[in-house]
């Protein structure tokens, strides 16, 4: 028997759904996905899955994609006042991508059988959230330099081991975007080495910029391990493969040797190498900060989320006009 | 109108150059298939990573069932005797 229906989807009401299944079946297959997820083997859409897989991945997933679709606004900020055509391009090319990567992403979780509209409203309601980094303004142009280099550089750090999470269409998403993130951090880098060795008040910019992007993007990597609620579990099934606490070090010695390089001092003073650890020591993030931010209360959130909103119901009559058009075309194709 | 009756959803494939077969990518909404392939196109080739893109509705594809994946492909389980390395050659034969 075969069943008729996408084949990257999960399909609803089919005998795939649910950690519900009872009894001998149940375990059995139970069972199997256990196994899998030890041989390191991947998940697909249409395997059998526990409800409480399918549940973390969808909220994982729709949050990091509406993270890169409102990451769009704090940079998209500057396009019309880039300094040059060459930066001006640049700048287009990545927030492009941006929106790419949110709708591979949201793709990825389409075959977990939501619709992407079921995201978009429930990020509208406030019921899912997207990245604390986003809620935080861009003041000059040094600051897209600063995105770039800390926070696509603190998501790459984040993305890298997503390329191998138990969720094939996750990991395959995850390759792609990974793929596209090397020039976002290299752009940024690029643009505040340009600065910090330009004249006496560009390198201050510089340093501006990243006085205030340093702390929050450390911060974005998570709440530390102690209090990380939903790790545990995402660490057995294979989801997330590093501790926040673990990317959060990984991050800070990548980037602290570079700031060397950038000629800027990182907003720090316990920031130093340690021999003894092979790693850099670094101070306490302000988690509570983070708590703030995450929760609404950040310099930006309500302007970001509005400006989703509204952007979203000002595109209502492009969907509903292309929506239209099909219809009648499809119709007298059909006459 | 739902999202999925106004714009369906689309399955991508990606011939990435000449001599290779579409892949397939990811899937995309649009209200046609021209608007798929032209979204296609924005979304899975924006550094030229293709030549050639198919866009197929999502609907319209007949997917093997993973729970009966055992007996499905159990036929091809016992027959090693398709594969070249079932059979014993003497040494002097090269190239066989
Ligand atoms: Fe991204
Ligand atoms: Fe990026």
């Amino acid at each position: 028997m075969r069943s008729n229906g996408p084949i990257e989807r999960d399909l609803a009401g089919s005998a795939v759904s649910g950690g519900d299944a009872g009894g001998a079946v149940g375990d059995a297959r139970e069972a199997e996905f256990q196994a899998l997820i030890e041989a390191d083997q991947r998940i697909e859409p249409r395997d059998w899955m526990p409800d409480a897989y399918r549940k973390t991945l969808i909220r994982q997933i729709a949050q990091h994609a509406h993270s890169e679709i409102i990451g769009m606004q704090p940079e998209g900020n500057w396009i019309t006042r880039a300094p040059s055509l060459r930066r001006k391009a640049i700048l287009m090319a990545k927030v492009q991508d941006e929106a790419g990567h949110g709708l591979y992403l949201y793709c990825a979780a389409e075959t977990l059988g939501v619709d992407r509209s079921e995201l978009i409203d429930l990020l509208h309601q406030g019921r899912q959230k997207y990245s604390s980094i986003f809620n935080y303004p861009t003041l000059t142009y040094a600051d897209v330099g600063a995105i770039g280099w800390l926070v696509d550089g603190a998501a790459i750090t984040n993305q890298i081991p997503l390329c191998r999470c138990s969720f094939g269409p996750y990991a395959r998403a995850m390759v792609r975007v990974c793929k596209e993130e090397s020039f976002h951090q290299r752009q940024g880098f690029e643009l505040l080495y340009a600065l910090s060795h330009g004249t006496p008040e560009q390198h201050e910019m510089a340093q501006d910029a990243v006085n205030r992007w340093w702390w929050p993007s450390l911060e974005m990597l998570g709440p530390p391990d102690t209090e990380s609620t939903h790790s545990a579990q995402s660490m057995a099934w294979g989801i997330k493969r590093f501790s926040n606490d673990e990317l959060r070090q990984r991050f800070v010695d990548m980037v602290a040797p570079q700031a060397v390089v950038l000629d800027l001092v990182p907003p720090d003073p316990a920031l130093r190498w340690n021999e003894e650890r092979g790693h850099y020591d670094f101070g306490p993030c302000d988690f509570e900060e983070l708590r703030r931010v995450v929760s609404g209360d950040g310099p930006c959130n309500r302007q970001r989320a509005a400006h989703h909103l509204k952007a979203h119901e000002d595109g209502a009559w492009v969907r509903a006009a292309a929506a239209a058009y099909a219809a009648k075309h499809a119709a007298s194709a059909a006459a | 109108m739902t999202e999925e009756a106004a714009a369906p959803l689309w399955e991508v494939f990606i011939r990435s150059k000449r001599g290779l077969s579409h892949n397939h990518v990811g899937s995309l909404h649009a209200p046609d298939a021209e608007m798929a392939l032209r979204n296609a196109r924005d979304v899975y080739t924006r550094r030229m990573e293709g030549v050639s893109i198919w866009v197929v509705p999502s609907a319209t594809i007949t997917a093997s069932s993973p729970d009966e994946k055992d007996s499905f492909f159990d036929p091809a389980a016992d027959k090693p005797y398709r594969h070249p390395t079932f059979y014993s050659i003497p040494k002097e034969v090269q190239q066989l």
